[in-house]
Order: structure tokens, then sequence, then C-alpha cells
């Protein structure tokens, strides 16, 4: 790392920063180019080295490297063993690097040859249940969200390199719904993941009267049978539900045990 | 005249995806030149199986980071074409008017972050943005202006929220629109300062005669909704789109590749342009017209400077419909919806040509089965023929190996290919 930025007097470090992308839309990493505003200024704290979508030249020493996308097949093991080796931190970008995101979808048939078929017919294509890079590698950092949201990137990169501890918020999106003032998408009908996803993204889905849909993965001690007991007051349909609570990955543990209790 | 040469370009920069060029020389034959296409499949088809169709707009955005938007009107328009639906005249206009935003947010993005290093002599953009200041800060308004556009009218610039089946969870602020407006008309200059920009640079004149397949306009230049044709004088209805698309696969390519009437095609601003130039604004006309652009260009590389004539003409039209929004009283955001058992095809020109969807329903509405022909996908196949003409016309042009590499890489970038997306 060089030291030639300072932050009230004192240096502090540059880090050398890689972006890399396995099975994924790209669309976390074109979020990083989405803050035009403040674009300049977040280019300055870092010193990018490699990032394909962006750039041509690239380098294999980096201390930070931002993991985009889940792994789907052997190649994409082999990257992400070689990503871990090199860098000092691994940051997993978005749901589909935490959770697996809608890749995941695709597991829920429980038949790899079915799914190949349906999409490619009898031509041959490689590819592996889609799961989040955690299963293969030590993950040092999760930045949650389908899209990631650019200004939690912001902070958490501010406080990476001045050594502040990085904490997600311990309390659901209902939460920060709640502070906005937004009218309740229950009281209009809608199912929302709101009371139990972990907050972070200053409900934004909500505010814009779409319910949340989980994309950020569970809040500590999240109630999922009180939210169900919601949904079933408000006779929304346990199908929507469950689309939303399997759509990310995130709630993959409670949508197992509740097939087994439901039988679905 | 160069004798042999190997390029190997294993994940290309500077493009959405994971795409290889191979091209080799010997004695001054071209033994082999190839675009291959390496990204992991996602199987979105099979992922959308079962699900109710209020996930299908959702789910389908991800499809793609750049052209969510795209994806989602593509689904809806899928949903409702299936259902027997018709948009209300304000929620088409609301649709529109984001397209367009996502339309310029992509094209600056390409043009200004991806095209113009190669032809300033730099790797990216983060060169320029000490050496040519006032160009980087010209591309981040432009793309800042439109992504403010889609967060107000979308919800979200990517990965939308307010669009839904039957129209919009929640209408745009007319105040916030007004004020919109104004910075449309103020971008002009950029936009003009972007054509101008790109009139300094040197584009190759390598051509190849291809077959353009675009929306078919009916007095607008055509985004959402309308017949297909082809520049080969093909025309087709929407729901007819498989005898336009005709998928098949090959061994280099992890994406579906499609043909028309020769042995490809290609799909995007430029097969827009010289199917429907006619329906381009005035001002559109102009600006192509001081960039050398006419109807039809076989050129590949001028896809670029197509894009910026569309910059042009998706600000003006996008100014007409504030207008029209802002000189009517608001209705109803959206519809009810009845789901109906049967078929739906939606075809929408995003940013890299024209994408279609099509979903089957049972009665309740359940998905049955899901099929997406990308834009990207349908042009694989022509970017794989352009390099070996290429190769050939470095070979003729007595090229350099440095030379003729930046050259296919330049190629690929300018079909602005969302290699993810073609996967899916």
């Amino acid at each position: 790392m060089t030291t030639k930025q300072t932050f009230l007097g004192v240096n502090v470090p540059k880090p050398r920063v890689a972006f890399f992308e396995l099975s994924s839309c790209e669309g976390c990493q074109l979020q990083i180019l989405n803050n035009e505003a403040t674009l300049l200024d977040f280019l300055s704290m870092v010193e990018i080295v490699t990032f394909r979508e962006g750039m041509t030249e690239k380098s294999d020493e980096y201390d930070v490297a931002f993991v985009e996308g889940c792994i789907t097949r052997k190649d994409e093991e082999q990257r992400l063993l070689t990503i871990r080796k090199n860098a000092g931190l691994v940051v997993a970008l978005g749901s589909c690097a935490c959770f697996g995101g809608v890749n995941q979808l695709k597991n829920r048939f429980n038949d790899l040859n079915w799914v190949k078929k349906e999409v490619y017919g009898d031509h041959p294509i490689d590819t592996q249940e889609a799961k989040p890079i955690s299963t293969l590698i030590d993950v040092d950092l999760e930045i949650y969200g389908c899209p990631i949201k650019k200004e939690e990137v912001e902070d958490i990169v501010v406080n990476l390199i001045l050594g502040k501890s990085i904490d997600h918020p311990k309390y659901p999106v209902c939460m920060e719904c709640k502070a906005k003032s937004n009218i309740c998408l229950f009281d209009l009908g809608e199912p929302c993941l709101g009371p139990i996803t972990r907050a972070g993204c200053d409900a934004w889905c909500p505010s814009s009267r779409l319910g949340c849909w989980g994309c950020r993965g569970p809040a500590p001690e999240a109630n999922i049978k009180q939210l169900l007991h919601i949904c079933n007051e408000r006779e929304i349909p346990m199908e929507r539900v469950m689309d939303r609570l399997e759509c990310f990955g995130g709630f993959s543990e409670s949508i197992e045990q509740l097939r087994r209790t439901e039988g679905r | 005249m160069k004798l042999s040469c190997d390029i190997d370009v294993k994940h290309l920069t500077r493009v959405e995806g994971h795409g290889n060029i191979k091209i080799t020389i010997k004695n001054g034959k071209v033994q082999e030149a190839r675009w291959e296409v390496v990204e992991t499949p996602r199987f979105f088809e099979a992922m959308l199986v079962g699900k109710n169709f209020e996930n299908a707009p959702y789910i389908c955005g991800r499809i793609c980071g750049i052209c969510s938007i795209g994806h989602t009107l593509a689904a809806i328009r899928t949903v409702e074409n299936g259902f027997g639906m018709k948009p209300s005249a304000q929620t088409a206009k609301l649709r529109l008017l984001l397209k367009h935003m996502e339309t310029l947010q992509s094209h600056i993005l390409h043009v200004y972050f991806l095209a113009a290093p190669d032809f300033l002599g730099v790797g990216s953009v983060l060169p320029l943005v000490k050496s040519h200041p006032d160009v980087v800060q010209r591309a981040l308004r432009l793309k800042l202006l439109a992504n403010d556009i889609c967060d107000e009218v979308g919800g979200r610039r990517m990965h939308p929220t307010r669009t839904v089946v039957g129209g919009f969870t929640m209408l745009p602020d007319k105040y916030a629109l007004g004020q919109f407006k104004s910075r449309l008309k103020n971008c002009l200059g950029d936009l003009v300062a972007s054509a101008e920009l790109f009139k300094t640079f040197v584009f190759p004149e390598f051509e190849r005669e291809t077959e353009f397949v675009a929306l078919k306009g009916e007095g607008d230049y055509p985004f959402i909704d309308g017949d297909l044709i082809s520049t080969d004088g093909i025309c087709k209805a929407e729901y007819d789109y498989l005898t336009m698309t005709n998928e098949y696969m090959d061994e280099y390519s992890t994406s579906k590749l499609s043909k028309l009437s020769r042995k490809s095609f290609a799909v995007g601003a430029l097969a827009r342009f010289n199917n429907n130039y006619d329906f381009l604004e005035q001002t559109a006309k102009d600006i192509a017209e001081m960039l050398d652009l006419r109807p039809v260009n076989h050129n590949p590389f001028m896809n670029n400077v197509a894009q910026v004539v569309e910059c042009v003409h998706v600000v003006l039209d996008s100014i007409r419909l504030i207008d029209e929004l802002l000189g009517t009283e608001y209705g109803p955001e959206r519809q009810e919806v009845t789901p109906k058992a049967g078929l739906g095809v939606g075809a929408v020109e995003v940013p890299r040509g024209i994408l279609y969807h099509c979903l089957e329903f049972d009665a309740e509405g359940r998905i049955k089965r899901a099929d997406c022909v990308i834009p990207t996908s349908q042009n694989h196949a022509n970017i794989f023929h352009d390099i070996e003409d290429l190769a050939r016309f470095c070979v003729e042009q007595g090229k350099t190996d440095k030379e003729t590499e930046l050259l296919a890489e330049m190629l690929v970038r300018a079909y602005d290919p969302c290699i993810s997306c073609s996967v899916h």
C-alpha cells in the first residue's frame, strides 16, 4: 500500500484494489461507476489495478479483491482460489457472491440435467449448482444487495482505509422504512420481507412501493414465523411470500425448513 | 505485406462479460480468426419455470446489470401481451421515457468509458481524468442526468423497482419532471461536444456487407412496439420472432447464435439507424451528417457513432414526452391484471439491439416455458465473421501484430457486447 493521502493530518494508505466477476450480471461493478457525483473522489481514495469491465491494464498484486458473482463452473473455482492467494482482503460484492443470488433459483429443481436440457436441449453445456463464494474460500467482508448500494460501498471503503470497524446494521429494513414514514406495504395488500431482511439499503424498494424481496438476506434474529403469521392474517398467498424468500438465496435455510413443514 | 502473427486475447477487457479473440496468420494467409464466448451460463429460462408471472420482470431484469430496465420492460410487455392487456397512454409514455434514459446512460457509458480510450491511446478512462478532465466531467454529467431520471421514473437506475405488470407502483413527481426537462435541454450542448469529440477520432475504413435487423418504425424511431424488419427486406410480426432469430449452437460459444437471410446479421444502434433513419429527429440527422454516417452503413466501427446520434434523438424525444406528461392530469398508476393461459411475446429495442422475451402461461398465470433472445447473442455470429474479414483486411493493409490485435479488440467493443446477458 502507498501512503500519499492524509486524513486529519494523519497518513492513510491508498490500497491497491482489484475487481473480479464470476457468474453474475456484472451490475454490482457497474454500481461502482454509478455514483457520478462522487466517483472521482472515490477513485482518488484507492488505486484500481484490475477492473476488466472498465480497463485494459491488470495486475496480480492487490490488497483488496472485490468479487462479484457466484460459482457455477470449475474454472471459476480456480480463479477464485488464485484471487484468495493474491489478496490481503477478499470482499464478496452483492447477493450473488454472498448467497448465490438469483442464479441459485436453478438449484431448487434439484435436477441439473433437466435445467440444462430446458435451455440448451441436447447441446452439451458445463454447469454446477450455484454456490456463494464463501463455500470455497474464506471471505473477509460481505457487501449485500441486488444491486449493492454505492453509498454503502463508499462508507465501507472509507472505514477500511481508516482502519475503523465495519458493522452491518442488526435491525431489519422495516425500521428504515418506518423512519422514512413510508406507507406500509402490508396496508396496500403487498407482501414485504422488510420485517426480516437485514437493513442498510435505506428501504430502497419499499420507498418505491415495492415490497422487499429480501436481497440482503436475513437480519440477525429474523422472526420468519411472525412474518408468515402477518401474511396469513392479511390473506397474502404463501406462494408470493415463498417467491420472495427464495429469490436471492439469503433465506435458503428457512426455505428448506419451510418446504419440509409445508410440504412444498 | 506481413507474413505471420498469433493473437490470443483471453477475457477481452472493457466489455461486459467474458470473450476471447483468436487470430492466427501464417505466410500471409489467415489460418484462423474467431470470437469465442466463454461466459458461464446462468439458465434464466429454467429459473422462471413454475414461477408466477409477477416474478418475470423482477427476475429477468437480473439478466443484465447494464440493460436491466430493457429486460424488465421486455418481460412486462411479454406478460401483458400474453394476458391481452394494453398499457394506458400514460404508462406507455413513462416506459418510453425510462427506456430512453437507459439508452442514454448505456450509450454514454460505452462511447466514453469503453470505446473512447482506444481512440485516445489509453487503456481506460482513468488516465483521462488527468489528461482530458473536461471530457470525463462531460461524460459523468450526461450519465448522471440519465441515471437521475431513471431513479425518478423507474425507482432505481439498475434493477428498477416501480415497473410492474399493469403499469407503475408510483408515478414520478411532476415538479421533478419539470426540472429534468431543463437539464435535458441543457445537456444538448454536451451532446454536440460529444459529437465534436467523435469527429476527431479516426475510424478504420473497414466494411463488410451485413444484414441489419430492428423494430420497424411507424412514424416514430421505434423502441417499444412494432414489426420486425431487416435491411434484406424481411418483415415479420412480433409474435413470429423465432423466424427472425433462428438460434443454434456451435463449439466455440456458450451463447446461442442467430442467423437470418445470410450466415449472420447485426442488431443495435447501427441496425436501428440503418432501418429507421427517416424517423430520427432532424438534429440527430444533422449530427449523423456531421459525423459522416449515412444509411445503409456497413462499417461495424460506426456503431459507436450511431450511438452518439441516438443519444441526441432520445434526449429530444424525452423532452417531448415530459411536455406531454406535464400537459395532462395523471391517471391511475396501474391497471388490474387478470392472468390468462397462452403465449406472450415482447420485443423491445434495448441499447445493444432488439431483445425478445417469450413466456407461456397456465390459466393462473404461472410460467410453463420461457425463452429470451438477447441482442448480443444475435450479434455474436456477425462479430465472428467480421473478425475473419478484419484479419484479411489487416494482412492486406500490412498491419503489425499490435495494430491487428487492437483493431480486433476495437471491433468487438464497437458492438458494445453484453456477454453475460447473451449467455444468461
